[in-house]
């Protein structure tokens, strides 16, 4: 087996056993990337020397008998999060060369357990789009391929496209990501891999480059859900630097995923079966409902009503948080800055230099709808609505312990292929922002393919802060799926 | 009768409310972990969060909300236990997240009322709307080079709190008035250092004119006054600007100007088609502030005694007049001061001394409370010098400025000078023996002309060197003459 195969879970015993060093598998990541890189373009920053001597120490603190939970374990970080003393762009121009004096907490909580950071993954420009597309350092590759291989190059999802590019093709164990309508699970679904949105306030925010604070959920991506449940064990945890961050004790998320769905009420929405909907995905569905049935949970199929304002909501809110939080990218203290006559035309100048069109359409649309006159008919209903899709989760999490729908309406599309239409780009996120919106966990589990072969998820929701639960049923799927197709392009086949 | 300015027109009516803008006294800032005192060298107290830097989070200071409810519960005004901030979204180089946080919607402390005295002696509440809590912006200097701005960020985050007034004012006085009580009130609860000249408080002044009857006008608002005495003159100058645009046939304009105060002017700063439209919206990096009604009543509990009350127990306790009492309690400082004086004593002695030599003598040294030589516990030890007749209170002044000058203790003084009183009835008899002897024709005279005593008086002091008690001297020389 080569080193990049490796699960985290499986690392980390062989790291234990002393089969492997956190340095090969460091050195072997690392290899990977640059043979793949170029291509996948996964990484906008890669910190080999950094890499490497955080390895060897990782080595040596185990050779000591004082390893740590995660210690030696090779890691992507979604260029969302900053690092202190290496480069974070947000994929964005504006931010130039800005490299953070501090560490987010996230970053800092999984450097504490022993993560080797490999470098930084690349993602739509400020965390905004669905393919990855709108990153100033160009697009991902996705490293699955049609069964045909007619050559076309599929996007990876997005916005965490890059960390869930780099995990499916073995360029990393796991990855950083954030979701904020959808950014992990779109990504790990289109990918072929595991990702999990945990619950808004269970990771903290603290250092992570703001989209829509109140949507913002950094979370892990790995090949497995046993993978992403021992990640968030590191990741998560109270910050009093983050206002929003639950003062809660973090469970034994791992240790949850083998707890089974025996008993287990799993819901199924009736609003998630879309007109126009493949069929393939509605097999899947069902498939996975099967499954678990098999398991011994029981299936109730429920109503979550204001499901389909979901999206225009989902698309008022974070662009008005948008608009407000990337005022500061102004040229004046930090990032990129283009000399005007005074200080307006400095801003204007530097904004529209830095800022790519997605970004400036998200901005444009979040000041309108703030705007004098728009506020109460956009802003002020769309959080009623928001406030009544949070209480059909609440009246549905009541008779079901979790809830099971496709992670998305379509496997990875072309690159390219909608672009022109941000309305369709946005559908993409159809099944993934009602958990945003209300706060709750959501995972992406992959439970199969498509007629061309290509990835397909299923979804996991769960009650607020009850991630345990969410883990164990897509365990459960992931298990009986039992999938062992790996994408074509990879480092070493 | 109210007080109006005459127009050509007629006599118009003013109409006036304050939104004072006090910065909160605390070690840090409003969401940030920074320092906040004034005067340190420019972006040395800057947090990466003041700084608006990506990915950094405010985080409610406790002691600035702590601030905010001690204040309200002092102006007698609604604490809301649920109360949210806000972004008010504008660009602007010294703001650095492009963003104030503020409370627009929902403020921590409601409805509320200050009484003001005036100088006719009549008493007048001034509704109080409401009270938030915001951070300052950074400073911009723009005259210290010929092209660029500098900007100073210290100040970025500091906690503000907003207190905005009804429009309940009537004239310059009763603005004076309300801005003197609010500040008085703001440094007795020490929430506040008050301190106008460097912009720990300033006043934007909503001032508007009307004829009797009427309902209100249009008003202006005059911004950032950082006087009292500005705050009257802007008044009654942008009043008297608004009654001449009246009567010339114009219309006032809502908009907002500056007071000039070398030309005693107001004039135009943005009107209102340029105002900002500051896209408010509850701040989502910020839960709601939800305050347990059991910590305001510990901070209820907590609560110095402020200058009404305390005003009340002078006139009450102390017998003092209402005037008195209201000079010493004007300065947290100087009712304190008092207080130290007058414990264990005569208060109304206390405070003739205090209000009386003790002022004057500061006056003279151009010296203010704090740094005042004399400390209250060396003139209550004066005080008490008198009381066991140890001085006359002739003697007292002279002992006092001699404690000005050098900041010794009474004790020390009248043993360095001997300045001691004779109460010894034998000593004074001898002199006054030795006085009447001396001068048979006075005493002769004396039966004639009983005015003569006061020449007995002053001979027989001159004597002792003036530290006979005068009233022992009287005693025995009344006794002898008229024996």
């Amino acid at each position: 087996m080569h080193p990049t195969d490796f699960t985290i879970r499986g690392a980390l015993e062989a790291l234990g056993e002393g089969i492997v060093t956190s340095e090969a598998l460091t050195a072997a990541h690392l290899e990977a990337i640059e043979a793949l890189n170029p291509r996948l373009n996964a990484f906008v920053t890669v910190t080999a020397e950094r890499a490497m001597e955080a390895a060897r120490a990782s080595d040596r603190r185990r050779a000591n008998g004082v390893a740590r939970p995660l210690d030696g374990v090779p890691l992507a970080i979604k260029d969302l999060f900053c690092t202190e003393g290496t480069r974070t762009t947000a994929a964005s121009r504006i931010l130039g060369d800005f490299v953070p004096p501090y560490e987010s907490t996230v970053t800092a909580n999984l450097l504490r357990d022993g993560a080797v950071f490999l470098g930084k993954a690349n993602l739509d420009e400020f965390a905004m789009g669905s393919s990855n597309a709108t990153s100033a350092f160009g697009e991902v590759e996705n490293p699955w391929k049609r069964g045909n291989d007619d050559g076309t190059r599929l996007v990876p999802g997005g916005s965490s496209g890059g960390s869930a590019a780099a995990v499916a093709a073995r360029l990393a164990m796991g990855a950083t990501a954030t979701d904020t309508g959808g950014s992990i699970r779109q990504p790990a679904a289109f990918c072929g891999i595991a990702g999990m949105k945990p619950t808004y306030g269970r990771c903290s925010r603290w250092g992570v480059v703001a989209f829509a604070s109140s949507l913002d959920t950094p979370g892990p991506v790995a090949r497995t859900v046993e993978d992403c449940a021992i990640l968030l064990g590191s990741m998560a945890g109270h910050d009093p630097r983050d206002a929003t961050s639950a003062d809660r004790p973090v469970p034994d998320f791992a240790a949850a995923c083998a707890r089974g769905v025996r008993g287990l009420r799993i819901g199924v929405p009736r609003e998630y079966r879309l007109e126009g909907m493949p069929d393939e995905i509605e097999a899947l569905w069902q498939q996975g409902l099967a499954w678990l049935r098999a398991e011994g949970a029981e299936i109730v199929d429920i109503s979550l009503p204001h499901t389909k304002y979901a999206l225009p909501t989902y698309y008022i809110v974070a662009p008005a948080e948008a608009s407000s939080n990337l005022a500061r990218y102004d040229g004046v203290r930090f990032g990129r800055r283009v000399e005007g006559g005074d200080l307006k035309d400095l801003y204007e100048r530097t904004r529209a230099a830095g800022f790519g069109a997605e970004v400036k359409r998200r901005i444009m649309i979040g000041t309108y709808v703030l705007s004098a006159g728009y506020y109460d008919a956009y802003y002020v209903r769309a959080q009623r609505v928001r406030a009544l899709i949070k209480r059909d989760f609440d009246e549905a999490f009541r008779s079901v312990d979790a809830i099971v729908t496709p992670a998305t309406p379509s496997a990875a599309f072309a690159a390219g292929e909608k672009q022109d239409d941000p309305v369709a780009m946005y559908l993409n996120d159809v099944f993934t922002v009602t958990a945003n919106l209300a706060g709750i966990p959501g995972l992406a589990v992959p439970a199969g393919f498509d007629r061309q072969g290509l990835p397909l998820g299923l979804q996991v929701l769960g009650r607020d802060f009850d991630e345990e639960t969410v883990f164990a049923v897509g365990t459960a799927i992931e298990h009986a799926a039992k999938l062992t197709a790996v994408p074509q392009v990879r480092a070493f086949a | 009768m109210s007080y109006t300015i005459e127009g050509q027109t007629g006599p118009w009516e003013l109409v006036i409310g304050l939104e004072v803008h006090a910065q909160v006294t605390s070690q840090a800032k409003l969401f940030s972990g920074a320092a906040t005192a004034f005067g340190a060298a420019p972006n040395s107290q800057v947090s990466f969060v003041d700084a608006g830097f990506p990915g950094m989070l405010p985080v409610i200071n406790r002691e600035c909300v702590a601030q905010a409810v001690r204040t309200g519960l002092g102006l007698n005004a609604q604490v809301n236990p649920w109360s949210r901030f806000d972004r008010k979204n504008y660009f602007y180089a010294d703001l650095p997240q492009g963003y104030q946080i503020s409370q627009f919607a929902h403020p921590i402390v409601g409805t509320g009322v200050v009484t003001v005295e005036l100088s006719d002696g009549s008493v007048k509440e001034i509704g109080i709307t409401r009270l938030h809590l915001e951070q300052d912006a950074g400073k911009s200097i723009h005259d210290q080079h010929p092209t660029k701005s500098y900007i100073d960020l210290n100040r970025s985050g500091v906690a503000l709190m907003e207190i905005v007034s009804e429009p309940d004012m009537r004239s310059p006085e009763e603005a004076g008035a309300y801005l003197t009580k609010l500040r008085q009130i703001l440094r007795y609860l020490g929430t506040c250092d008050g301190n106008m000249e460097e912009g720990s408080l300033r006043a934007d002044v909503n001032v508007s004119v009307r004829k009797s009857g009427e309902a209100f006008r249009t008003r202006c608002e005059v911004k950032n006054v950082n006087s009292i005495r500005f705050v009257m003159q802007a008044v009654e100058a942008e009043a008297r600007r608004q009654i001449e645009v009246w009567e010339s046939g114009g219309t006032v304009e809502q908009e907002t100007r500056l007071f000039d105060t070398v030309r005693g002017e107001t004039r135009s700063m943005r009107s209102k088609e340029d105002a900002h439209d500051y896209r408010y919206f509850p701040d989502p990096d910020l839960p709601p502030l939800v305050i347990d009604p059991a910590w305001i009543e510990e901070l209820r509990a907590g609560l110095p005694e402020l200058p009404d009350a305390r005003r009340a127990r002078y006139v009450n306790e102390f017998g003092l007049s209402a005037y008195d009492a209201s000079v010493l309690v004007a300065e947290k400082e100087t009712a304190a001061f008092y207080e130290e004086v007058a414990a264990g004593r005569d208060p109304k002695v206390a405070a003739n001394w205090v209000m009386g030599d003790f002022f004057a003598m500061l006056n003279r040294l151009g010296k203010g409370i704090e740094d005042s030589p004399v400390s209250a516990r060396h003139l209550g030890a004066l005080l008490d010098l008198i009381a066991d007749r140890t001085l006359s209170g002739k003697m007292a002044k002279e002992v006092l400025e001699a404690m000005g000058e050098t900041g010794k203790p009474p004790g020390t003084i009248v043993e360095e000078r001997g300045l001691r009183q004779v109460t010894d009835t034998g000593a004074i008899e001898a002199a006054v023996d030795a006085i009447l002897a001396a001068n048979p024709d006075k005493v002769a005279q004396y039966r004639e002309k009983p005015t003569l005593f006061g020449w007995f008086v002053g001979q027989v002091m001159k004597a002792m060197k003036g530290q006979g008690n005068p009233a022992l001297v009287n005693e025995v020389l009344k006794a002898k003459l008229d024996a």
